[in-house]
C-alpha cells in the first residue's frame, strides 16, 4: 500500500504505539486485570452461593446490573449514531474520530449484555432462550436486537479497518510474527484496486445507513422492558425516544472523554484538534438540551397529574431524604453543566468540555439507577415487610465489584485494541483532491462549488 | 398402546399412589379389561419421571391385589402392600400440566368481612408447599384505602389473571396460562430473569435467591408444574391454586385451613364455590355481595374476587393484638395511623 505524505506522517506518529507494549501499558493492563479478577471472584460467589449475596430481593428484582446494562448499551451509541450519521452526512472532520467511536460501540456492546446475564438466576439454562423462545417477550426482542446490532457494529468497524490492516501488513512493522500474520489475514488481500475500493465504499455506506435504525431499535426495545410493564415511573410512552436520546447523549460524552485521553496519552494534538472537541461539544449541547426537555416533560406530567402511584415514585425521587440529591445531581451535571459549558465561549475549551462530559456520563449512570430502583421500591401493594433488605435496595460489594470489573474490562479492551490498530485511521486520509469521495453528495458539492 | 391414550387413562385413574417393587414381582394380566377395573393406580415411575418412594408397609393390607397400569400400558396386578401414598406425586405429564384440567375454570372469592388475620391460611400454604416461614405465597396485608377509611385485612394470593402481565413478558414460556384459568410456573424451564416479577403489579412472585432447603419428605421427588415442589434456586415461584389437589377434587389448603371461611374456591363453569362449610352459587355470591376485583383498572382481569369488608365479623384489632412483634411491625404504620385519626 502506497502512503501519501500525510498518511506517512500520521502512521509514523502512531507506529510506536502498535509496535511496543510499553511498561506503562503493562502497568495499566495489570491494574485493569486485577479489577476484573476481583469481579471474577464476585461472579464465582454469586454463581456458587446464589443471588442472595447481591442486594436484589423480591421487590427490587433488578439493581446495579440493569443500570450498567442500559449504561453500556447507551455509550455504544458513540459509534453507531455519531459515526454513522457523520458518515452519511459526509462530514470531513469525522475521519480522525471514527475509529475511537466505533471501538467504543463494539466494546460497550460486548460488555453491556454481560450485565443482563448477571441478573439471570439460571445461567445454565440460557439455551432455553433459543429452545423455547417467545416472541411476545421484550427480552426476546432484546436478544434479537442486540445480537443484530452487535454484528452490524462489528462489520461497520471492520469495514473501516480493512484498508488500515493492509497498510500495517505492508509497512514492515517491527512486530511479532503472529501479529504480522493477523494483519495479513484481516486485510483479506486488500490491494487498493478500484473495484476493492468501490466495494468497501458501498458496504460502508450501507452499514452506516443500517446501523442507525438498528441502534434506535436496540435502545427502544431496551426501554420497553420497563415501558411494557404496569409499573409507575416505567409505564411511559416516551420511554423509547427518551432512552434512545439519552443513549446518544452519553455516547457522545464517552467519545469526547476517550478523545481527550488519547490526545494526551499519544500526543495527537495535530489530529484530534480543538475543533473536534468543539464540534462534538455542539452535538453534545443539542442532545443535552433535548434530553433535558424529555426529562422535564416526563417528570412534569407525572408530578402535575399526580396519580397515586406516580406520586409515590415522584415523592421518592424528589425527596432529599431519599433520592432527591441524586436526582438533582443527575440533572445539574447531566443537563445544565454540559449545555452551559459548551454554550459559553469562555468555557468552550477541550479540557472543560471533557470534564463536563465526564460528569455528564456519571450523571446519566445515576439517572439509569433512578429509573430502575425507585420504581421497584414502590410496588402497588403496600410492602408491609420487616426485612429491611426487601424494602430498600442497597447494592452489595459483589455488585459493585462486578460494576467496576465491567468498567475495567472496557478500559482493558480499549488499551489492547489501541495496541493492535491505530486509534486514528490512516487510510481515511487520501490526497487533498482525492479526499472528496465521488458520489451523489460529492457531485453536488462540486456543482455548488462551480456555481 | 400409544402414549396419548396412556395419558388419558392416567387422568381417569389418578390416585396419587406410587409403587416400589421390582418388575418381576408384578403379575401381568392382559391389558384389555383394564377399563372395567375401578381401582387402577398408576406405576408412575416412568410415566411421570422418577419418584422418591421407599418400600414401606404403612398401609399394608397384604394379600389384596390391586390392578395397575404400567408405563408401557400394560395392566398389572400387584399386592397393595407395595403401594405408597404420596402427597406431591407428579400425576400428570408435563404436557398435561401445561394444558390444565379440561372443562374447568377455577375462581376464588375472598370474603374480606370475615378475615381477622388469623394467618392459618399462610401457614397451611407454607406447610403444603414445604416453604419456609419467610416465603409467603399467600400473604395478608393490612389495607387502608384512604386516610379516613377503616383498615381491613386483605389476604392476597396470585390472582391468576386472565390477561396476565407476567405471562406476556416471559421469554421462555416458563410461566403460562392454562385452559382452566391457572397461571403456573415451570421451574425447570425458568431462567430466572425475574422479568415476570417486575411485570406483576401485585408483587405476587417470589424468587429463590439462595439454595432452598428441601425437607427429606420431598427430597429427590420429581418436579411438576402442578405440584410446585421441590423448589429450585434461581427460579421464580408463586401461589398456584394447588392444581394437584383440585385435580382430586380437594380444596386448596388455605381454603380448608381458614377458621372463618374467608376463601371460597370453585369452578366458574359449574358456577359453584365452596369454603369447605358451605357451597354457593358463584354468580349469586358476587352479585349479592357486590364483589370486586382488585385494581380492575389495570386490565389484568384477575380470577380472584373480593367481597367488600362490610358488616365485619371482627374488629380489625383482633388480627393485630395477638401477633408476635415481628409481624406487628409490618402493620404498625397503618394501625397507629388509624388510632391517630380516631382521636
Amino acid at each position: 500500500m502506497e502512503l501519501n505524505k500525510y498518511q506517512q506522517e500520521l502512521f509514523e506518529k502512531q507506529r510506536p504505539v502498535i509496535e511496543k507494549f510499553g511498561k506503562r501499558t503493562w502497568g495499566w493492563s495489570i491494574f485493569f486485570l486485577l479489577w476484573i479478577l476481583l469481579g471474577g471472584y464476585a461472579l464465582y460467589l454469586q454463581i456458587s452461593k446464589g443471588h442472595g449475596i447481591t442486594g436484589m430481593r423480591d421487590n427490587v428484582v433488578w439493581g446495579l446490573y440493569i443500570a450498567n446494562f442500559i449504561f453500556f448499551i447507551g455509550i455504544s451509541y458513540a459509534g453507531a449514531v455519531i459515526s454513522g450519521i457523520l458518515h452519511i452526512l459526509k462530514v470531513e472532520w469525522r475521519k480522525p474520530i471514527i475509529r475511537i467511536a466505533e471501538m467504543i460501540t463494539v466494546i460497550a456492546t460486548i460488555i453491556g449484555p454481560v450485565y443482563i446475564l448477571l441478573c439471570v438466576g439460571r445461567l445454565d439454562r440460557l439455551h432455553h432462550l433459543i429452545l423455547y423462545p417467545r416472541l411476545q417477550s421484550p427480552i426476546t426482542w432484546d436478544v434479537l436486537a442486540i445480537s443484530t446490532y452487535f454484528t452490524g457494529s462489528v462489520i461497520f468497524l471492520y469495514l473501516a479497518l480493512i484498508k488500515d490492516f493492509a497498510i500495517y501488513r505492508d509497512a514492515k512493522l517491527n512486530i511479532p510474527k503472529w501479529k504480522q500474520k493477523m494483519y495479513k489475514i484481516l486485510a483479506i488481500g486488500y490491494r487498493g484496486t478500484p473495484s476493492q475500493k468501490r466495494h468497501i465504499r458501498i458496504s460502508t455506506n450501507l452499514m452506516a445507513i443500517m446501523i442507525i435504525p438498528l441502534a434506535i431499535i436496540v435502545h427502544s426495545v431496551l426501554s420497553w422492558i420497563f415501558g411494557m410493564t404496569l409499573r409507575p415511573g416505567w409505564h411511559s410512552t416516551i420511554f423509547g425516544p427518551y432512552f434512545v436520546l439519552a443513549a446518544i447523549y452519553s455516547g457522545t460524552g464517552v467519545l469526547i472523554m476517550s478523545m481527550w485521553v488519547y490526545r494526551r496519552m499519544y500526543k495527537l494534538n495535530s489530529h484530534l484538534t480543538d475543533k473536534h472537541f468543539i464540534y462534538l461539544g455542539y452535538i453534545m449541547m443539542v442532545l443535552g438540551a433535548a434530553y433535558g426537555y424529555f426529562t422535564f416533560s416526563e417528570y412534569l406530567t407525572d408530578w402535575f397529574s399526580s396519580q397515586k402511584w406516580d406520586s409515590e415514585v415522584i415523592e421518592k425521587i424528589f425527596n432529599p431524604a431519599k433520592y432527591g440529591w441524586w436526582f438533582l445531581f443527575s440533572n445539574v451535571a447531566g443537563i445544565i453543566i454540559p449545555v452551559l459549558i459548551v454554550a459559553l465561549p469562555a468555557t468552550r475549551k477541550p479540557n472543560f468540555i471533557a470534564l463536563a462530559s465526564f460528569f455528564m456520563v456519571l450523571a446519566l449512570w445515576v439517572k439509569r439507577y433512578l429509573i430502575i430502583v425507585p420504581t421497584l421500591e414502590s410496588p402497588l401493594l403496600p410492602m408491609q415487610d420487616t426485612r429491611m433488605e426487601y424494602v430498600k435496595y442497597s447494592a452489595t460489594w459483589v455488585e459493585w465489584a462486578l460494576t467496576f470489573a465491567g468498567i475495567a474490562t472496557f478500559f482493558l479492551f480499549f488499551t489492547l485494541a489501541s495496541k493492535f490498530v491505530t486509534i486514528i485511521p490512516i487510510s481515511e486520509f487520501g490526497d487533498k483532491e482525492k479526499q472528496v469521495v465521488p458520489g451523489p453528495v460529492a457531485d453536488k458539492e462540486k456543482e455548488l462549488a462551480t456555481v | 398402546m400409544d402414549e396419548e391414550s396412556i395419558e388419558r387413562v392416567l387422568i381417569l385413574f389418578n390416585p396419587p399412589y406410587s409403587v416400589a417393587m421390582k418388575e418381576d414381582q408384578i403379575t401381568d394380566k392382559g391389558r384389555r379389561d383394564f377399563l372395567k377395573t375401578a381401582a387402577v393406580a398408576t406405576i408412575a415411575t416412568a410415566a411421570c419421571g422418577s419418584l422418591a418412594c421407599s418400600c414401606s408397609s404403612k398401609n399394608a393390607s397384604a394379600g389384596q391385589k390391586v390392578k395397575l397400569l404400567s408405563p408401557d400400558g400394560e395392566l398389572v396386578e400387584i399386592d397393595s402392600a407395595y403401594l405408597n401414598y404420596q402427597e406431591h406425586m407428579a400425576i400428570v405429564s408435563k404436557l398435561e400440566a401445561r394444558q390444565g384440567i379440561a372443562g374447568k375454570k377455577f375462581v376464588m372469592v375472598v370474603d374480606l368481612s370475615r378475615c381477622k388475620n388469623a394467618r392459618k391460611c399462610v401457614s397451611a400454604c407454607q406447610k403444603w408447599h414445604y416453604r419456609p416461614e419467610e416465603t409467603e405465597w399467600l400473604t395478608v396485608k393490612l389495607m387502608q384505602d384512604s386516610d379516613k377509611s377503616a383498615p381491613y385485612w386483605f389476604p392476597k394470593q396470585c390472582f391468576h389473571c386472565d390477561n396476565p402481565p407476567c405471562v406476556k413478558v416471559c421469554p421462555v414460556d416458563a410461566t403460562f396460562k392454562r385452559q382452566d384459568g391457572l397461571v403456573l410456573i415451570d421451574n425447570e424451564r425458568c431462567i430466572g430473569c425475574k422479568f415476570c416479577m417486575a411485570a406483576c403489579p401485585y408483587s405476587t412472585r417470589v424468587f429463590n435467591w439462595n439454595e432452598p432447603e428441601i425437607p427429606d419428605v420431598i427430597q429427590g421427588q420429581s418436579y411438576s408444574a402442578e405440584t410446585g415442589v421441590p423448589a429450585k434456586v434461581g427460579t421464580v415461584e408463586k401461589c398456584d391454586f394447588c392444581p394437584d389437589r383440585t385435580r382430586e377434587g380437594l380444596l386448596p389448603p388455605c381454603v380448608e385451613a381458614c377458621p372463618n371461611g374467608v376463601f371460597y374456591f370453585g369452578d366458574e363453569n359449574e358456577d359453584t364455590v365452596s369454603n369447605g362449610d358451605e357451597t354457593l352459587s358463584f354468580t349469586q355470591l358476587i352479585k349479592d355481595r357486590a364483589a370486586y376485583r382488585f385494581m380492575e383498572e389495570l386490565g389484568t382481569k384477575p380470577r380472584v374476587y373480593y367481597l367488600p369488608p362490610k358488616d365485619r365479623q371482627f374488629p380489625v384489632e383482633r388480627g393485630y393484638e395477638n401477633l408476635p412483634d415481628k409481624l406487628k411491625d409490618r402493620f404498625r404504620d397503618v394501625m397507629e395511623n388509624k388510632t391517630h385519626s380516631e382521636e
